[in-house]
């Protein structure tokens, strides 16, 4: 399943894709993000499935400015949360 | 001063029960109750069948709101609270019912309800609710694949449309049809912000638009901006819309236009959708043996 958390202003599209198809659920991501953004929720999509990381309720609204510290001046590097994730199962839309 | 007549915003609150079933009948009693933003909804099934549901506006206090909504829908069915094996929260407020075994997300159960609905061709599902609009993707069991959910703000949803329905005068059941009363399509109003699409509509009606040419704009503009939301996830048929928003056929039809695909009908209230997902996956994990 690819979760979109995010949303759509003025100014762009600030979406975080998590595909949980591709989660191995090692919470990596959550550990290296610098300003809480991400945490292990339940996941109640698939009942029998362990925790999936997901974008905090609190941080689902902002995260054009929340995450404007970890982006990249240039295009070879990336966010350390999509740089901590071994099975690429994290996405920017900015 | 004479009295407003009435409150234009207000839509029906009612509680509906099977007139051919019995609980007594039933091997698994479930419920789902969603608490949204604007409306709740208890929906009781047995084996999942829909037995009785209750769909009213949400009070200041969600646990209340949980109680009145399931004691309405119990009211005239003659059994108690107790007899219900599993009960689901979901929606806004899901973490907030006081009576229910387990919180489960409202997109999770809407993919649930509109399968439930329209049937299992649904692929892709909108749900637009009081204060938010949500995409979902799902297989032909119900199953979430992907989803994108936009809760930035209030814009183009179900309260925006009350707020529009007491600015015109008109009743927000008339919304919809009346937006097609017009000589030709109206450009969009430029924003679906409530606070200020109202402004607009207001400046609008000053220079003379006629009430049913703002309609058609607002809901245009409503429409544009859930179409922008598919256009992201991706599209794929069959096409269903839940929530109150469903039953406007003004923003329905605009959707549709744009989408070029029209959306599955259905007779039955596409405000519980949320609910009766709930109550199904009640009746799943019981079987499962985790209730």
């Amino acid at each position: 399943m690819k979760a979109n958390y995010g949303y759509k202003d003025g100014s762009g599209e600030y979406f975080i894709t998590i595909d949980t198809d591709k989660c191995n659920c090692c919470e990596e991501c959550v550990k290296v993000c610098p300003a809480g953004v991400l945490e292990m929720v339940a996941n109640d999509f698939d009942i029998e499935a362990d925790d999936m990381p997901a974008v905090t309720e609190k941080e689902r609204w902002k995260i054009k400015y929340t995450c404007a510290p970890c982006k990249p001046v240039d295009k070879e590097s990336t966010p350390p949360c999509m740089e901590a994730c071994k099975e690429d199962a994290i996405e920017h839309s900015w | 001063m004479e009295k407003k007549e009435s409150e234009y915003w207000r839509w029906k609150e009612y509680a509906w029960k099977a007139p051919e079933l019995n609980w007594e009948d039933f091997e698994i009693i479930t419920a789902g109750v969603d608490i949204g933003s604007v409306s709740s909804q208890a929906v009781i099934m047995g084996d999942g069948e829909l037995y009785a549901y209750a769909n009213m506006r949400t009070g200041s206090d969600s646990p209340e709101s949980a109680r009145n909504a399931m004691d309405w829908a119990l009211k005239d069915t003659g059994m108690s609270l107790d007899k219900i094996r599993y009960v689901v929260g979901t929606g806004y407020g899901r973490v907030n019912v006081p009576f229910a075994n387990k919180a489960i997300t409202e997109i999770a159960c809407h993919a649930r309800g509109a399968n439930w609905m329209y049937g299992p061709s649904v692929r892709t599902v909108l749900d637009m609710g009081g204060q938010d609009c949500k995409a979902i993707r799902c297989d032909e069991r119900g199953k979430v694949t992907a989803f994108l959910m936009n809760d930035k703000c209030a814009a183009g949803t179900g309260r925006g449309m009350e707020v529009f329905a007491d600015l015109l005068g008109v009743h927000i059941q008339d919304i919809g049809e009346l937006s097609f009363d017009i000589d030709e399509e109206p450009p969009e109003v430029s924003s679906t912000c409530v606070v200020f699409a109202k402004a607009e509509a207001s400046q609008l009606l000053r220079e003379g638009w006629p009430k049913n040419k703002v309609i058609a704009a607002y809901c245009a503009a409503m429409a544009h901006r859930v179409f922008t939301l598919i256009e992201r996830l991706g599209m794929e048929k069959e096409f269903a819309i839940t929530g109150g928003i469903a039953k406007n056929v003004g923003v329905v039809k605009r959707i549709e236009r744009e989408l070029k695909i029209e959306a599955l009908k259905t007779e039955k209230d596409t405000q519980i959708a949320g609910a009766v997902g709930g109550a199904l996956f009640g009746k799943t994990l019981v079987e499962k043996g985790k209730g």
